[in-house]
């Protein structure tokens, strides 16, 4: 199929779409505005549903109901949305339900600003709402990404019976980049089993509601502790750039993934040895990238925008603390392939 | 006398309702008018998270548990996505007229074809019996021991008067309080349900109902006691439009 030019949230919008996503609820926020706006008039064309709900809350219910009918549903939102979203999210996880939510990041906490940013990590990564769960979490780097990952979302949704997250931010929601969309997809809403709808004749009362009640309390632990066990075996991905003989890994996704990606190539002109491991699921976070790395790695930079450098656990973990971890967190800009170099230096010095 | 019972009641479900609480009648009221509809494989129910949960025990519906306070828009989604099925949302007072009053005003102003079956207690039953929108003036309750202050805690909320205004399908409130109250609501439901059937939009069930344990009543002072709520929350049909 030939690529057109689209931006970042419409790729995602019209990937939804042809993975055969025919619900969506949502409120408007800046920066995931478009895909509210894309789906306004698509939905209406493939004769889905789009509500525009009365606030994020709202929205996130209204695709619990739709969910929970077997739909392939979609909420999106941003920053301030997205944390009202979070009572849904923990619900979908408690009841078994698959849907895909976006959040497009913004910066800051509170209010914040509209500008790219990647502090919502630890609510993306941690569980944002109350109980003990985890969600699948996508982090696109370029508009095709975007669309491929939507596309994605809604089959590893359905195949664990778990809500997916896509984490972009502003700047990959915003710019306009090249995508070959993939294939529009038939999908049954009907093929699930433990989907609510009318009756057939002579079927059994269908309830949907907490695992746990289901199921009884000892069986959930088990029940709970594989299915995440399962998810974290088969579904970590990433990208390795240049890492075969790094002696520094940068680590890095979404948009501070494409500086640091720019910044291996600048380092490796000057003959240092700089690598990049990007993750493409932020949970499970690829851990398995970082047990292929040889003997000659000395230390890791998280290149992100987050002050706090949120995603250093992640890698202190993956690594065991074996060797140092350095954080490059900016905030109000996207970080710099100029700082990145100089830290990466300044630690081949230290060594 | 012959005693029957509906299809979909499951008379040997642990029930969990204490003595002389509303919700069973409300319950079989439901299973009594989709019988006579024909409609008891086409049902959704949507629970909230309190004392009208229970309901999925008894009725053999089909059913989604939604969070506390959003059984409506819940709903809402759920009859979207599934316009043949009936969908019922359940919710009681604290949760369609307090944390989840801006969807119960929202899927009317939608229009949404679902039926909201609200059941009045006048407090939050299942954490306690605390004050609710709809606890009468002077009521004591476990948030509200010196009985409801509206200078302090506001007036009750009466869903009929702001409801009546939008352009909705049908609004009513009923009462289990006698048997003859019993018949009308029951009525009401049916109605109710025959309106979703015909595509005509959003329909409003509140039932009037005792809750003896947090009222500190007995069953039967509970039934004199919903003389006082009938004061404040006026019975009757409010809006009945015809078809679209």
């Amino acid at each position: 199929m030939a690529k057109v030019l689209m931006k970042g949230n419409e790729a995602f919008a019209e990937a939804c779409i042809r993975a055969g996503c025919r619900f969506f609820s949502g409120y408007p926020i800046t920066p995931q505005t478009e895909i509210l706006e894309y789906m306004s008039w698509r939905m209406e064309e493939v004769g889905g549903q789009f509500v525009q709900t009365e606030s994020e809350v709202a929205g996130i219910n209204m695709l619990f109901g739709a969910a929970c009918c077997g739909a392939r549903a979609l909420t999106t939102s941003a920053g301030p949305g997205f944390s009202l979203k979070q009572e849904g999210i923990s619900y979908l996880c408690g009841n078994d339900i698959p849907a895909v939510i976006a959040d497009v990041m913004r910066i800051g906490s509170g209010l914040g600003d509209i500008f790219q940013g990647q502090g919502d990590y630890w609510q993306l990564t941690r569980g944002g709402g109350h109980g003990d769960y985890r969600t699948i979490v996508l982090a696109p780097a370029s508009v095709q990404e975007n669309a491929d990952l939507a596309y994605l979302s809604f089959d590893l949704a359905e195949k664990y019976r778990h809500p997916v997250l896509v984490g972009s931010d502003a700047a990959i929601g915003q710019m306009v980049e090249p995508v070959e969309l993939p294939e529009m997809r038939e999908y049954d809403m009907n093929s699930h089993d433990w989907a609510i709808a009318p009756r057939k004749q002579g079927e059994e009362q269908k309830v949907i509601w907490n695992t746990y009640y289901t199921i009884g309390a000892d069986t959930y632990m088990d029940y709970l502790k594989d299915k995440y066990r399962t998810i974290e075996e088969n579904e970590q991905r990433w990208e390795s750039v240049q890492t075969e003989d790094a002696e520094i890994v940068l680590v890095a996704y979404g948009i501070s993934s494409r500086v640091s990606k720019a910044a291996v190539k600048q380092a490796r002109a000057k003959g240092i040895k700089l690598g990049l491991i990007r993750p493409i699921t932020l949970w499970p976070f690829p851990k398995k990238a970082f047990e292929q790395l040889g003997s000659q790695v000395k230390g890791f930079l998280c290149v992100e925008m987050s002050i706090l450098g949120q995603m250093c656990d992640d890698v202190i973990l993956a690594t065991g603390n074996k060797h140092p971890v350095e954080s490059y967190g900016e905030f109000a800009n996207v970080p710099s392939e100029e700082v990145i170099l100089e830290k990466v230096q300044q630690m081949l010095k230290q060594d | 006398m012959k005693c029957s019972v509906p299809n979909g009641v499951n008379t040997s479900a642990h029930i969990g309702w204490c003595p002389g609480c509303g919700h069973g009648i409300i319950a079989r009221l439901v299973a009594e008018a989709a019988q006579a509809l024909g409609i008891e494989d086409r049902i959704i129910m949507v629970e909230d998270v309190a004392c009208g949960e229970f309901a999925q025990n008894v009725l053999q519906f089909n059913s989604i548990g939604a969070a506390h306070g959003r059984p409506i828009i819940t709903a809402a989604g759920a009859k979207r996505v599934r316009p043949d099925a009936i969908v019922i949302a359940h919710p009681g007072d604290g949760s369609a007229y307090s944390i989840g009053m801006e969807s119960t005003i929202h899927c009317a102003l939608r229009n949404e074809n679902i039926l909201a079956l609200v059941v009045n207690n006048s407090v939050f039953g299942m954490t306690g019996g605390q004050m609710s929108p709809t606890s009468l003036p002077n009521m004591k309750t476990t948030s509200s021991p010196h009985g409801r202050d509206v200078t302090k805690n506001g007036n009750i909320f009466d869903a009929m008067k702001v409801l009546s205004q939008l352009d909705i399908a049908y609004l009513a409130r009923g009462s289990v309080e006698s048997p003859a109250q019993v018949i009308k609501t029951g009525k009401m439901i049916q109605k109710a349900l025959e309106k979703q059937m015909n595509n005509e939009g959003f329909c409003l069930v509140e039932v009037l109902s005792p809750c003896p344990t947090n009222w500190n009543l007995t069953p039967q002072e509970a039934l004199e006691f919903m003389k006082e709520q009938e004061k404040y929350f006026q019975l009757g049909e409010f809006v009945d439009k015809g078809g679209k």
